[in-house]
């Protein structure tokens, strides 16, 4: 599937009646790449949980390309091109690696578990190996290459580099930042790690209590440090 | 024994075709095995592997998906039932009948999934009752087409492939059952490997996960309901023509229940484990009810609660983890 536009438009959503995000508008260009950042617990997850249909929509609509996906299920959005990298790195724990990335074929041939082997040859060298001895940083590769096997024209993200080591974060943030490179695939990535998501972003939304309080280029955030220390409570070099 | 389930479940993942082929010749040794312990009494082995394709098909909803289910004697029964009414109908030839055998648990399996699988927990394990006893009450009343109380009787198929007459001795019905368990055998192995498979994997892991990635959770458990309900089929087939005759004991609660335990004894999950089970619990419940009559059930439970205590993964489990300890052992010595 090509890359595909994401037109969020007055999205309100939460858990049961509880609301979490509020009012959230924005678009992402197909091939686009959008941070969004945000303190701890402001509804970045819920958020992308909400994209990807795992929480109660109170009001808006989410749109990529053509499709409308406001009143589809989990199912059905995943079928239609979104890929859901989630925090928990959902890699089922009793089928080898092997076997999790044919899970993701979506009825592709098996020839094309090499793709994910070359986009992470760690994932080769461990292909026998059940999902749940894999470590964490070898988890998040795992779901993340079986989400990209998938095809989808928009990959949702969710703090992929949280408890990993720095060398893993940079092992993973280079692929990332490889396949939004080669315009396949729109990227929405939530991260706490504001450096690394400010390099490889082309716009950042920044949400605070639910709502969208910023959103511009990530140079424009990076040229206001009063800002960033404001929002994001931590300072960049 | 132990050892081909060891190496057969390890072979498995790394080498497709190595399983199935350790499937096919697992088969044939213990059915060679069985040929030569209990050579006058092949009509026990020849319900033996009726019963093993039971615990198989339960195998691939319970263990490949987590439904609970007391109640899948049902899908045996129907098709036992359905196969001697045939039989006695005019279709006498086996592959067919073995045809019916498998439309009919895919039927029945298609409807208890469709509505088992809507429900999870504990209302999925009572309506699996309600449907068995719904099926054991209706195969009861019916007598004019199951025979009631009594039994329906005078199933008596053609030879198989009009060459092999059924013989008073089950050397044919045993053989016959044998080769029909090592093909379905050999394409559950395939099946439960596939993306299909492997997807009802994920949703017994985690059914959120797998919807993230596409899967429609309930359409596939369906499936896999007709799926089990068709391999349940095979076994009440077989069950029929070789016994000749289809009692209220092949849909009773009683052989739901003993068929979870033949799964939970060998390993539930793990076809090698349900294969297991299945032979080791049929054959040491026939051993122990023939030398000891009076305190053979007790026998019984004392065995599951030996492997609930030590094994609580199943005896395929079990051997799996023990296989290499003992082989380092032996190595050193």
């Amino acid at each position: 599937m090509p890359a595909a536009r994401l037109e969020v438009a007055g999205l309100s959503a939460g858990y049961g009646p509880t609301q979490i995000v509020q009012n959230i508008t924005f678009d992402v260009p197909a091939g686009g790449r959008l941070a969004i950042l945000g303190r701890n617990g402001v509804g970045k997850t819920t958020l992308l949980a909400t994209l990807m249909g795992l929480s109660t929509r109170h009001a808006g609509s989410v749109r990529i390309g053509d499709v409308e996906l406001t009143r589809r299920r989990t199912s059905a959005r995943a079928l239609a091109g979104v890929g859901y990298v989630p925090q928990s790195r959902d890699v089922f724990a009793s089928l080898t690696v092997e076997e999790n990335l044919a899970t993701g074929l979506k009825g592709r041939s098996r020839a094309a578990l090499a793709e994910a082997y070359e986009m992470f040859p760690r994932l080769g060298e461990r292909r026998r190996h059940l999902g749940g001895q894999l470590s964490g940083g070898e988890q998040q590769m795992l779901s993340m290459a079986r989400t990209m096997l998938g095809q989808p024209s928009l990959l949702l993200l969710d703090e992929p580099l949280e408890g990993l080591a720095p060398v893993i974060c940079d092992e993973l943030m280079s692929m990332i930042t490889r396949l939004a490179g080669s315009g396949d695939v729109t990227v929405v990535l939530v991260e706490q790690q504001i450096e690394r998501a400010l390099d490889f972003a082309d716009r950042v939304l920044i949400l605070e209590r639910g709502r969208e309080v910023w959103s511009g280029a990530p140079d424009a955030l990076r040229a206001d440090r009063a800002l960033i220390e404001r929002l994001l409570g931590v300072g960049i070099h | 024994m132990a050892g081909l389930s060891t190496l057969a479940k390890t072979s498995d993942r790394a080498f497709p075709f190595a399983a199935e082929l350790m499937g096919v010749l697992s088969i044939a040794a213990l059915g060679m095995l069985g040929f030569l312990l209990f050579p006058d009494d092949l009509a026990f082995l020849t319900r033996l592997i009726g019963i093993t394709l039971l615990v198989l098909s339960l195998d691939l909803v319970t263990g490949y998906c987590g439904v609970a289910t007391l109640g899948h004697a049902a899908l045996f029964g129907v098709s036992a039932y359905a196969v001697g009414n045939a039989c006695i109908g005019g279709i006498r030839e086996p592959i067919l009948l073995l045809g019916v055998g498998i439309i009919a648990g895919t039927i029945m399996g298609a409807i208890s999934g469709a509505l088992i699988t809507r429900f999870r927990g504990l209302p999925q394990l009572v309506l699996s009752i309600a449907i068995g006893q719904l099926v054991a009450a209706l195969a009861n009343k019916l007598s004019s087409v199951t025979g009631g109380s009594d039994g329906l009787s005078g199933i008596t198929p053609d030879p198989v492939l009009g060459l092999f007459r059924f013989d008073m001795y089950s050397r044919t019905a045993f053989t016959f059952s044998l080769i029909v368990l090592a093909v379905v055998f050999v394409l559950l192995l395939r099946f439960v490997r596939s993306p299909f498979g492997l997807l009802c994997r994920g949703i017994r892991d985690d059914d959120l996960r797998a919807q993230m990635i596409g899967a429609t959770v309930y359409p596939r458990l369906v499936i896999m309901y007709a799926v089990s309900g068709a391999v349940a089929g095979v076994g009440g087939a077989l069950n029929a023509m070789t016994a000749g005759v289809v009692g209220l004991d092949s849909v009773s609660f009683e052989r739901s229940a003993e068929v979870l335990v033949m799964l939970v004894l060998g390993g539930a999950g793990n076809l090698w484990g349900a294969l297991f089970g299945s032979v080791v619990f049929q054959i040491f419940e026939h051993i122990v009810s023939a030398t000891n009559p009076f305190h053979w059930m007790t026998l019984v439970g004392l065995l599951l609660i030996a492997i609930v205590l030590f094994a609580p993964r199943g005896l395929s489990h079990g051997v799996a983890v023990l296989w290499p300890k003992i082989f380092k052992r032996g190595g050193r010595a």
